[in-house]
């Protein structure tokens, strides 16, 4: 048996049938939608981790200052990036099921249809 | 020296303790190879060897990234630097978990619709085959080897503390070193049966028991401190900060990363750089590790990757909870002192500490020797399942890449694949015991940073790119692949780490001349920057099949 390389695709779509969908509004709408989400999103965390990085590296003062016994800010900003972690993969996990894989799954069987 | 140096180091509760362990140690291996041969038995073709058959569910796949992340970098290492320096070894917890939503939101989904085996079948989708997936193959097995290292080490540093042998003394006629490379040689052995026999299927079930062993022995210890506390943390946090000796600095950043030496501004700048460093490689590396990619194939769809990622995130974030616990319980139960004497590098805190929780809670020496025992087998249950899940990860790029791609022209049958694959896990894992035998000082978290700045400035630019970036094209992959990878093995080559410092790899020669012990803060940049001179020098540009992986990897059309 020999072992294909991995770019063939298991079905019969043509290049020129990629293309098309590619440059359909359908597609177009499922990349601005998915783009829209997931590039500001990361721009965002990105920053709010790297103001936590560089506090934590300039700001010591700030970092040292007790807000309850010896629970300092440090401590606070630390698990608030758990936090937000946490509640941008559940707000993503939301996102991604009502408004990006209806879209994906409609092209998708558009596909398959075609590829028959 | 002695010949027969055996000491009497081996008194009741050391002897009771090395038994437990190994007769515990002894029960999982037999458990997973018993796992092992079973999975071998359902492993037929090359999917079910290289992904599991893709038959995995996202919560079992969840648990099993789990298990493949939570590494001895994260039980060990953590717990050793915040043992040691306090809240600076809490800012390794914050990086890895945040770095997770780089591989959720723009790498899992994606990768699980177009690849196929390896991060390869991505990078090299719409490139010419063969030079990008060398590059690949190279890239993934540099990662992997550091990665490997870093839990040889852990091995090392935990036999001796369990066999009781401080520096000076011997067990059995070896002395620490020596006992520590057996140790390393005999978790390289197991790890190279696991995956020769087990493939991907054996190695994910392998990964899903240790992470239901770990989570729960880290819950139970970090109850323990935090009864021993009465759950008021803050008074946790104080006592660690009393017996550091260091007072509030303890609870501050800034005694390991950061830090400012009094009139000396470049050694404190350096210092600042170092952090930064620090910081961007551990967000940005775990979305290049190959190990943690080859698992988004082992289940059956894009969406199925997306819910292993969100179990994942929530059962890392929770141990690196218990992290805390278990740094600062150590830092104020153990105390610093007899943390140094064990391992320099604070590798033993967590055993350790499980050891004083058993002797104060458990009844005695007995309740301290048994807690000791449990906590060790544990931690070498992760260990050893970490290094069979970065032995397969490199193995099957090897194989698929390298032999049936590069060398094979796509013309090798799946069963010689398979084979080259296996020969390829067992000439890896002995380069992996060879050098971490030179590594044994340095703290392991440290050592994966190193992986995870590798990973980030060779790894994740390229598919980056790949995925996002239409112009992308072949010579931007080979720039992007080999800049990042030189120059970050390049400057860890020729920093404090290797030579030049007394912590070094070679301590006694200096040819150091990068202030910095983690290269990222240059490397990542420096890896972007050549993928994108690489690819406007180059004329090919193949808008057809940029559309082919874009409208596939967002759809999941024709996804093996």
């Amino acid at each position: 048996m020999v072992n294909p390389l991995t770019t063939d695709v298991p079905n019969s779509t043509s290049t020129e049938k990629y293309l098309a969908v590619q440059n359909s509004e359908e597609f177009a709408r499922l990349r601005k939608t998915l783009r829209g989400f997931i590039f500001p999103m990361t721009v965002a965390f990105f920053l709010w981790y790297a103001l936590y990085v560089l506090l934590s590296a300039y700001a010591r003062d700030f970092m040292g200052a007790k807000i309850v016994g010896n629970i300092n800010v440090a401590l606070v900003l630390g698990l608030l990036q758990f936090v937000t972690t946490f509640l941008i993969a559940w707000y993503y996990a939301r996102f991604a099921a009502s408004k990006v894989d209806p879209l994906a799954d409609k092209i998708g069987a558009e596909l398959k249809e075609d590829a028959k | 020296m002695e010949p027969h140096g055996f000491l009497l180091a081996a008194d009741a509760s050391t002897s009771t303790s090395r038994t437990l362990t190994i007769t515990l140690f002894l029960v999982f291996v037999a458990i997973t190879l018993a796992i092992t041969i079973w999975a071998s038995r359902q492993t037929k073709t090359a999917t079910d060897f290289y992904a599991g058959g893709r038959s995995f569910s996202g919560f079992q796949n969840g648990m099993a990234i789990g298990g493949d992340y939570m590494s001895a970098a994260s039980f060990l290492g953590i717990a050793g630097i915040i043992a040691l320096y306090g809240y600076d070894g809490f800012l390794y917890s914050i990086g890895f978990l945040v770095a997770w939503l780089v591989a959720l939101l723009l790498v899992a989904e994606f990768l699980r619709n177009s690849g196929r085996y390896t991060m390869a079948d991505v990078l090299a989708f719409r490139m010419r085959q063969r030079p990008v997936r060398t590059a690949a193959s190279v890239s993934t097995i540099v990662v992997s080897v550091f990665y490997l290292i870093a839990q040889m080490v852990g091995a090392g540093a935990l036999v001796a503390l369990l066999l009781g042998i401080a520096p000076g003394t011997t067990f059995l006629g070896m002395d620490a070193d020596t006992a520590k490379i057996a140790t390393i040689i005999l978790v390289g052995a197991l790890m190279i049966t696991y995956v020769t026999v087990g493939g991907m299927k054996g190695t994910t079930y392998v990964q899903i028991v240790k992470a239901f062993l770990l989570m729960g022995g880290a819950l139970i210890m970090t109850l323990m401190v935090l009864a021993a506390y009465k759950f008021n943390l803050s008074t946790l946090l104080g006592d660690a900060a009393e017996q550091s000796g260091k007072g509030a600095a303890f609870l501050e950043p800034g005694l390991r990363y950061g830090v400012e030496t009094q009139g000396d501004a470049l050694k404190t700048f350096y210092s600042k750089m170092d952090l930064l460093s620090l910081g961007i490689a551990l967000v940005l590396g775990t979305a290049g590790l190959p190990h943690i990619l080859t698992r988004f194939y082992t289940v059956p769809t894009a969406r199925t990757a997306r819910k292993s990622v969100l179990w994942a995130i929530g059962i890392i974030g929770t141990f690196y909870l218990f992290t805390l616990a278990l740094g600062f319980g150590a830092a104020a139960l153990v105390g610093s002192k007899d943390i140094t004497a064990q391992d320099k590098a604070g590798n033993t805190a967590a055993p350790q500490l499980a050891q004083e929780l058993g002797n104060r809670y458990l009844g005695g020496e007995t309740g301290g020797a048994i807690m000791l025992a449990v906590i060790a087998a544990v931690a070498f249950a992760t260990i050893l399942a970490v290094v069979a899940g970065l032995t397969l990860a490199s193995s099957s790029s090897l194989a698929h890449d390298f032999y049936a791609s590069v060398i094979k022209r796509g013309q090798a049958s799946e069963r010689d694949e398979v084979r080259v694959a296996r020969i390829a896990a067992l000439v890896i894992g002995a380069i992996a015991i060879a050098l971490s035998i030179f590594a044994q000082s340095l703290n392991v978290a440290f050592l994966v940073a190193l992986a995870f700045a590798v990973a980030a400035s060779a790894n994740l630019p390229a598919i980056l790119y790949s995925l996002f970036w239409k112009r992308f094209n072949t010579s931007g992959a080979l720039w992007s692949i080999y800049g990042g990878l030189i120059t970050a093995v390049g400057l860890v080559f020729f920093s404090p780490v290797v030579s030049g410092s007394p912590t070094a790899m070679f301590p006694d020669s200096d040819w150091h001349f990068f202030p910095l012990s983690n290269p990222g803060l240059i490397s990542i940049p420096v890896g972007f920057l050549c993928g994108w001179i690489g690819t406007v020098i180059s004329k090919e540009d193949d808008a057809a099949k940029y559309a082919e992986l874009e409208v596939r990897s967002l759809t999941g059309h024709g996804a093996h």
